[in-house]
């Protein structure tokens, strides 16, 4: 059995210590060792976009990144997206719009939207179906999220 | 023009609203529990081993080395399933049924797909139960695999199962084949139909094996209490039926399964079929502890159950004026390794469009090297029509008259007799050409390296049982328990459906979906049934409840039950203006009048209302890469009613969706050995956000009669018309008729060069 | 009299009658009957008392949802059809 290392990170606003194993992805450490599993596995290869999370300010699939990586990193998952105030407005236009069906792409998705609304808030329907293009949804066809989205951009 | 319109006849105070959905709230901050979601505490990690071959006698397995290998605490193989120790003679007239759903969970005597399970592990983790995989020693006799269909039905083909013989319609067929089943509908004088025909066109048509794509993978945790309670926590379309595959391969009773459907990750069919949960539950009750496996994604692919690829011949015949006079088709698909591909289905949808006198269906059920296939969202309808409508657009350019013209000229009406015999109901095809038809969309100009093409499509929807409880809470808010799983809106449509029948707010009702202990069996959600079956079953047991409010107001009242009326939320006395109390008031005295108000139904349902779609899609086609854009996509459809049209515009943007990859991307490419050679996201490719527009809908409410509210199914009939629609638009951009599936960049250049265009 | 549409692939046994009128009150009646009229039809339609998985009987343009019990009624149409789930 590999040995295991201390990583000290911050997660959704509050330092924290875990121990993993090298071979252990940040996906598995999330939903594994941390019982974070609100980020959700769909392929683990990097190509839908279920496993989203913003690591250090961008976008990243966290079944690509290695638990370990996340050293001294700051890493925001689906759980430290809404306040205790309340949800955040794009949680909100995803209810208010009918943005999911099944929900399992849903954090990602809400994920890479609010790291591109913290860049670009008055991003276009181009940008963000460019934006959100590694995020797959398989049951909206995207017509809703991309409304959802549209509906917080400033972009009018 | 707005992108979603709703063309209601009759509204509703809740039913036709737009409500946050009950699980919303859960979904979109990562709290709501899915499948792999479950973690008890001891829990291992199950692997499966699978066979590398797609044909392969399995002639001996050695997992001694992997049970030696520290963190291990189990291996099994199908010896250790029932099926192993009960003789033919002890199975009798189950035994065929029994060792195919057995060997499909993990095989006995050969592997018939790559990817077939051959043995399972059980460890402390999931990198433990890897690593032992490569352990566990399989000799194989590898054999020819065949992954075609009309290959596989040749003489001399690979046969898959050496017992197996065509059925004909209850004949069975002299010598072992990999024809399966055979079926044939007729109606009419088929000869006489197309000697009447000014025009006959008979073309051919073939399509790929695809996956549903649903972006959760198959999951299930199992625990074998020490009392012999089965525990399965899972990922399913249908708990009840999760149930009753693992009672039956494990030979069980059912009662001594109870299903936990979680929160359910995508499933549009392919989440019916128990793929782990019975592999769990043998290594749970062998280590005593709680077993939970999660597929890989190449998992999924090469295991799980894809929609099966086609062969169909179609034959139309017109008299000049574009009436239709007779039509036929042979189909054949692919089931994989096992009967069971939903042939029989897309022949009797094939024609359902139209008023034709005269028809011929033949329909094939063939096996081969492939996993087998599961439903897929209006299972074998849109390969039909993908074969019928791309057929009936070269008619119509023949003739030169406009599709959707020759369409209403010939679309089936209530009262239409359809090939298998049946009659159409009140049905709302015309109504969804009418508006197509007149829709700006299809109004507008195109032209360029732009093509539009339209199309139609039919599913006819089920019913199917259906439990539903509600409980009447002392603050008037009403709890409801439901066996539909929800996929993607069920909780609120349900909710509507009661709060409407109750009077009350939709927020006074709380839905919630229950384990197969909890409440009657319910079939899957899925067959555009749920909407409709469990939305009748809640009206049913929400009139049980109005009742029941209706004698506690006569117990507080003194007075005669049948004086007393039940009237938009408020109990009152038919003659007695001062006697009157609201949903809620009444509930504050229930305590006091006998205690609580339950309701309940259970349903099975006829009277479902068939479902019908007209796509119109715009493409352009870059003449130099062959790569064809959607660039503008409309969906009409037939909702019956939308009780939350939000969700039936998903459903309808969903299914176009699916079907847009379908018709140019997606496609399993076999090597000649049989292995899937594309069995990742990068590589079976679905489409994005960047690939498309947005995709506009017009809900048209023709009322079913067999539903109060007038509800019809919705979630199918949307992956009817796509292929054929974008097929036939690609062929008005580059004049290059597309008769197989997927339409690549590929074939287009090759069309183009075979036409002598550069 | 209900009327039975004979299944085209069934055909052959009834020398090519497409149709039958029968008085018969539910569906096993009606096979019953068909058997009586024509040999072998009921090996065709029913195996271990059930209609054939992959068949579904439909009257009145309803499918019966309880099988060989389903009540015919007296001008009913009968039909044999696929049986069709859904995804």
């Amino acid at each position: 059995m590999p040995g295991v290392t201390q990583v000290q990170t911050t997660l959704n606003g509050e330092v924290i210590n875990f121990l993993c194993e090298p071979r252990q992805s940040l996906l598995e450490v999330l939903r594994d060792v941390l019982g974070m599993t609100g980020t959700k596995e769909g392929c683990n290869d990097g190509n839908c976009g279920a496993c989203t999370i913003i690591l250090d300010g961008r976008i990243v699939d966290s079944c690509l990144v290695l638990g370990v990586e996340a050293e001294g990193r700051d890493i925001t998952t689906i759980e430290g997206m809404a306040s205790p105030e309340g949800l955040h407005p794009l949680q909100q236009s995803f209810l208010e719009n009918a943005a999911l069906q099944c929900g399992i792409c849903t954090p990602g998705f809400l994920l890479a939207s609010k790291s591109l609304l913290d860049q670009e808030p008055e991003a276009d329907e181009g940008r963000i179906r460019h934006w959100l293009a590694g995020n797959l949804c398989r049951c909206t066809g995207y017509d809703k999220i991309v409304r959802a989205v549209l509906q917080v951009s400033k972009a009018k | 023009m707005t992108s979603n319109q709703v063309l209601s006849e009759v509204e509703y105070d809740v039913v036709g609203k737009r409500p946050v959905r009950p699980d919303g709230v859960d979904k979109v901050t990562g709290r709501a529990q899915y499948g792999d979601d479950t973690n008890l505490t001891g829990t291992l990690r199950a692997k499966v081993l699978r066979s590398p071959h797609a044909h392969a006698r399995i002639k001996f397995i050695d997992t001694s080395k992997a049970e030696a290998l520290p963190g291990v605490r189990a291996v099994i193989t199908a010896k250790d399933l029932p099926f192993a120790s009960l003789s033919k003679k002890e199975l009798g007239g189950e035994y065929t049924s029994l060792k195919f759903a057995s060997d499909h969970m993990m095989a006995s005597d050969k592997a018939l797909f790559k990817g077939h399970p051959v043995a399972a592990i059980a460890a402390v983790n999931a990198h433990v139960a890897e690593s032992a995989m490569a352990l566990i020693e399989v000799d194989y006799e590898v054999l020819k695999p065949v992954v075609d269909v009309r290959e596989a039905m040749q003489d001399g083909a690979p046969l898959l199962h050496e017992d197996l013989r065509t059925n004909d319609m209850g004949e069975t067929g002299e010598k072992p084949s990999n024809v399966a089943t055979h079926m044939s509908y007729s109606i009419g004088d088929l000869d006489k139909g197309f000697a009447e025909a000014d025009l006959v066109l008979e073309k051919e048509y073939t399509t790929s094996t695809v996956h549903q794509g649903y972006i959760e993978p198959h999951n299930t945790t199992a625990f074998w209490n020490s009392d012999g309670q089965l525990n399965l926590w899972t990922s399913t379309q249908g708990s009840f039926q999760v149930r009753g595959t693992v009672a039956s391969i494990l030979r069980l009773p059912v009662s001594q399964v109870k299903v936990t459907p979680m929160e359910i990750g995508g499933g549009f069919g392919g989440k019916i079929t128990a793929y782990l949960d019975a592999i769990c539950a043998v290594l749970s009750k062998k280590t005593g502890a709680p077993v939970k496996a999660l597929m890989t994604r190449t998992e999924v692919f090469e295991a799980s159950g894809p929609a099966p690829a086609s062969w169909m011949r179609v034959k139309i015949g017109v008299k000049n004026n574009g009436k239709m006079t007779a039509v036929e088709t042979e189909m054949a698909m692919d089931a994989g390794a096992y009967p069971g591909s939903p042939v029989m289905q897309a022949i009797v949808c094939a024609f359902a469009c139209y008023d034709v006198e005269n028809g011929k269906v033949d329909g094939y059920d063939v096996v081969d090297n492939k996993p087998k296939t599961a439903a897929y969202r209006a299972p074998g309808a849109p390969q039909a029509a993908f074969a019928v409508e791309s057929l009936i657009d070269e008619i119509c350019a023949e003739l030169n008259m406009d599709p959707i013209e020759f369409r209403l000229l010939n679309a089936a009406k209530e009262g239409t007799r359809r090939i298998e015999g049946l009659v159409a109901r009140r049905i709302g095809l015309v109504e969804c050409l009418e508006v197509a038809r007149d829709h700006d969309h299809y109004k507008s100009k195109i032209d360029g390296p732009n093509g539009r093409g339209v199309a139609c499509g039919y599913w006819p929807n089920r019913g199917f049982q259906s439990s539903v409880v509600m409980t009447v809470n002392y603050d008037g808010v009403v709890s409801l328990l439901m066996g539909s799983v929800d996929i993607g809106g069920t909780r609120a449509s349900i909710a509507q459906q009661t709060a409407e029948t109750l009077g009350i707010g939709y927020e006074d009702v709380k839905p919630t979906v229950v384990d197969t202990d909890s409440i009657g069996y319910t079939f899957i959600t899925g067959g555009s049934r749920t909407c409709f079956a469990t939305g009748l079953a809640a009206i049913n047991a929400a009139e049980d409840v109005k009742s029941q409010m209706i004698s506690r107001a006569a117990k507080i009242w003194d007075t005669n039950e049948d004086d007393i009326e039940y009237v938009a939320g408020v109990v009152q006395h038919k003659s007695d203006e001062e006697l009157k109390l609201t949903f809620k008031d009444l509930a504050r005295q229930l305590a006091t009048t006998g205690g609580s108000v339950s309701g309940r139904a259970s349903v099975d349902p006829s009277g479902e209302g068939n479902g019908y779609a007209v796509h119109i899609a715009d493409v352009t086609v870059d003449p130099d890469t062959g790569k064809t854009d959607v660039t503008r996509f409309t969906a009409v459809q037939d909702a019956g009613k939308a009780i939350h049209p939000s969700y039936v515009e998903g459903q309808m943007q969903g299914g176009a969706v699916q079907g847009i990859g379908w018709a140019l991307n997606e496609e399993y490419f076999f090597d000649d050995s049989g292995k899937m050679m594309n069995p990742t996201f990068l590589d079976y490719r679905m489409p994005i956000s960047l690939d498309l527009p947005m995709i506009d809908t017009v809900i048209v409410e023709v009322a079913n009669p067999g539903h109060p509210y007038g509800v019809r199914g919705v979630g199918e009939v949307a992956i009817v018309p796509p292929m054929a629609a974008v097929g036939n638009a690609v062929s008005a951009a580059t004049g290059n008729r597309m008769r197989s599936l997927p339409i690549t960049p590929g074939k287009i250049l090759e069309a183009d060069w075979e036409n002598g265009k550069s | 009299m209900a009327k039975i549409f004979i299944p085209t692939m069934l055909q052959k046994l009834t020398y090519g009658v497409k149709q039958v009128e029968l008085e018969a009150r539910n569906v096993r009646q009606v096979i019953e009957q068909l058997d009586g009229l024509y040999p072998g039809m009921k090996d065709r339609l029913v195996e271990d008392g059930e209609i054939l998985p992959n068949l579904a009987v439909a009257i009145d343009g309803d499918v019966a949802t309880m099988g060989l019990l389903q009540k015919v009624g007296e001008n009913s149409e009968v039909h044999f059809v696929p049986a069709i789930g859904g995804g």
